[in-house]
C-alpha cells in the first residue's frame, strides 16, 4: 500500500540512479517537444534539475546542469553558455537551501521554489537583454510560476519508486 | 597562527568545494556566452552537442506527427478523395499556365542570348520538413530535417508555396536551422514590384516586417507587393516577400515608417523548399592592381560563368 503522504518522518527507499538519469533525459525531451507557441510551458529541465538538486544534492549537481544546460543552449538556437549559466547557478542555489527546504511540507516547498525558477528564467532575460534582444513579453515570466505550482505533483510523481510498503511487522522497530 | 589553520582530514571524499566548482562553471559559461555572442567560433562545439542531441529531437518530434497521423486517419478516406479530386482540378487548372511558362522561358532564355546577357538562373532546391520552431523566444528560427547529410548549407534561402520563409544560418549533421525573415533585424533586399523602387526590409521579432530607409515623399502605398530584388546574390530575384500593411509619413522624420506583413506562412507551415545556393556573382573590380586579385579573378569568373 502506498500512502500519498510527504511527511519527513516517512522513510524512502534510495533512489535509483538511472531513474534520475531517465528523468533528465524526459525533461529534455519535454523542453523539445513542438510547444514553442504555448505561452507558460515550464522549463521541465529547470524544474527537474531543481527538483534532484535538493533531492540528491551529491548526485546531481553543477555538472549535470552544465551539461543540460549546453544541450538546451544548442537544440533552442540560443546564445551558447545563456541556459549554462542560468542551470548552473539554479543548481547551486538549490543544492545550498536543500537542507532547509526539505523540512517544509511539499506547498510550503513549492513556494520556495518559486523564487528560485524565477529567479533562473530573469537571469537568461537579463543576459539576452544585454545581448541585444528584445523583451519578450510577460508571458515569459509565467512559465516558472506554473513550473513552481507542478512542484507539488511532481514530487508526488517522483518520489513514487522510492516509497517503500507500510506494513505491519511486530518484530521489526521501524 | 600557523597550527590554527590545520584543517581536520575530510571523512568522506566530496570533491572540490561546491563555491569553487560554481565559480568554475559559471565562468566558463560566461566565457561561452561571450565568445558565441562576439566572435562566432564555436560552430563545431555546436555541431558536436547537436550531434548528441539529434537522437532526443527525433524523439521529441514523434509525438506531434503521431498525433498527425492520426488526425489524417480519422478525416477518413471521403476527405482525401474530395482534397485529391479538388487538387487534380487545380493541376489542370494550372496545367495551360505551367506548359506555357516552359515556354516562355525558353523564349526568354533565347531573347536573353539575343541580347548578350546573362542567361536567368533557375531555382532548384529541395524539399524539408519543419521539425519544430525553437522554444527561444528572443528570436523567431525553425529546425529543419535535413543538414550537412543532404548538403545543405548556411546561406540558403527558404521558402514556402507563398513566399520567402527565410535563410539558413547553422547547419548541423542531420538538421538545420533557419532564421525566420521576421526574426529580429533579418533583412532581405525587396523590389516594390509596382514603382520598381528597391530597399530592404527589416524583421520587428514580432512576426512583422518594416521597410526601411525609403524617404518620406516616396511612391509607397498601402498594399505594395515587395518581391526579392536578387541584389544581395543569395536570394533569387522575383520571389514574394511581404505585402505593405501601413504607410506613416511625419515630416519630422526623413525616412517613411512603413509596415509590411510577410506572404508566406511564415510562423505556420510544415515544409518548406530550401533553394540552392546561387552561382556565385562575379566579383568586384580590383580597387588597386596587386598581384593576388589579378590571379583569383579570372578564375572566379571563369566558374561563375
Amino acid at each position: 500500500m502506498m500512502q500519498p503522504t510527504f511527511t519527513s518522518s516517512r522513510i524512502l527507499l534510495p533512489v535509483r540512479p538511472w531513474f534520475i538519469v531517465a528523468s533528465l533525459l524526459f525533461a529534455l525531451l519535454g523542453n523539445l517537444l513542438p510547444t514553442a507557441y504555448w505561452p507558460g510551458i515550464p522549463d521541465w529541465v529547470a524544474l527537474l534539475l531543481c527538483f534532484w538538486s535538493i533531492r540528491e544534492p551529491r548526485r546531481v549537481g553543477m555538472g549535470w546542469a552544465f551539461a543540460l544546460g549546453l544541450a538546451m543552449d544548442v537544440a533552442d538556437g540560443a546564445v551558447l553558455g545563456q541556459h549554462c549559466f542560468a542551470y548552473v547557478l539554479l543548481a547551486y542555489m538549490a543544492a545550498a537551501q536543500s537542507r532547509r527546504i526539505l523540512w517544509f511540507p511539499v506547498a510550503q516547498q513549492a513556494l520556495q521554489i518559486l523564487p528560485l525558477l524565477l529567479g533562473s528564467q530573469v537571469l537568461q532575460l537579463l543576459m539576452r537583454l544585454v545581448a541585444g534582444g528584445d523583451f519578450p513579453g510577460w508571458g515569459y515570466l509565467i512559465g516558472p510560476v506554473l513550473g513552481a505550482l507542478l512542484w507539488i505533483p511532481g514530487t508526488f510523481l517522483l518520489l513514487l519508486p522510492q516509497y517503500q510498503p507500510v506494513e505491519r511487522d511486530e518484530n521489526r522497530p521501524l | 597562527m600557523a597550527g590554527i589553520d590545520h584543517a581536520p582530514p575530510p571523512f568522506f571524499k566530496r570533491g572540490p568545494a561546491p563555491l569553487a566548482l560554481l565559480t568554475f562553471y559559471l565562468a566558463f559559461s560566461l566565457a561561452l556566452f561571450v565568445v558565441d555572442l562576439r566572435m562566432q567560433s564555436l560552430g563545431l562545439l555546436r555541431q558536436t552537442v547537436a550531434l548528441i542531441v539529434d537522437p532526443v529531437q527525433r524523439v521529441a518530434q514523434m509525438p506531434g506527427s503521431l498525433v498527425d497521423h492520426a488526425l489524417a486517419y480519422l478525416r477518413g478516406l471521403d476527405d482525401m478523395r474530395e482534397d485529391n479530386m479538388r487538387l487534380k482540378q487545380a493541376q489542370l487548372l494550372t496545367a495551360p499556365n505551367l506548359q506555357r511558362l516552359e515556354h516562355l522561358e525558353a523564349e526568354n532564355e533565347r531573347l536573353r542570348r539575343l541580347l548578350a546577357v546573362n542567361e536567368r538562373e533557375k531555382a532548384h532546391g529541395q524539399v524539408a520538413q519543419i521539425m519544430y520552431t525553437t522554444r527561444d523566444p528572443f528570436s523567431r528560427r525553425i529546425i529543419i530535417d535535413k543538414g550537412q547529410q543532404s548538403g545543405i548549407v548556411a546561406g540558403q534561402p527558404a521558402i514556402d508555396e507563398a513566399g520567402v520563409v527565410g535563410q539558413v544560418t547553422r547547419v548541423f549533421p542531420f538538421s538545420a536551422e533557419i532564421t525566420l525573415i521576421t526574426d529580429k533585424d533579418q533583412a532581405v533586399p525587396v523590389q516594390i514590384v509596382r514603382s520598381g523602387q528597391r530597399s530592404v526590409v527589416f524583421g520587428l521579432g514580432n512576426g512583422q516586417l518594416e521597410l526601411r530607409y525609403i524617404p518620406a515623399n516616396a511612391d509607397v502605398q498601402v498594399g505594395d507587393l515587395l518581391v526579392t530584388s536578387g541584389l544581395d546574390g543569395i536570394f533569387l530575384p522575383g520571389f514574394p516577400v511581404a505585402r505593405v500593411t501601413k504607410v506613416e509619413r511625419d515630416s519630422a522624420f526623413a525616412f517613411a515608417r512603413i509596415a509590411a506583413a510577410p506572404l508566406a506562412g511564415v510562423e505556420n507551415f510544415a515544409e518548406v523548399m530550401v533553394l540552392a545556393p546561387r552561382q556565385e556573382l562575379p566579383p568586384p573590380p580590383p580597387q588597386a592592381p596587386s598581384r593576388k586579385s589579378s590571379n583569383v579573378a579570372p578564375a572566379k569568373k571563369a566558374r561563375s560563368k
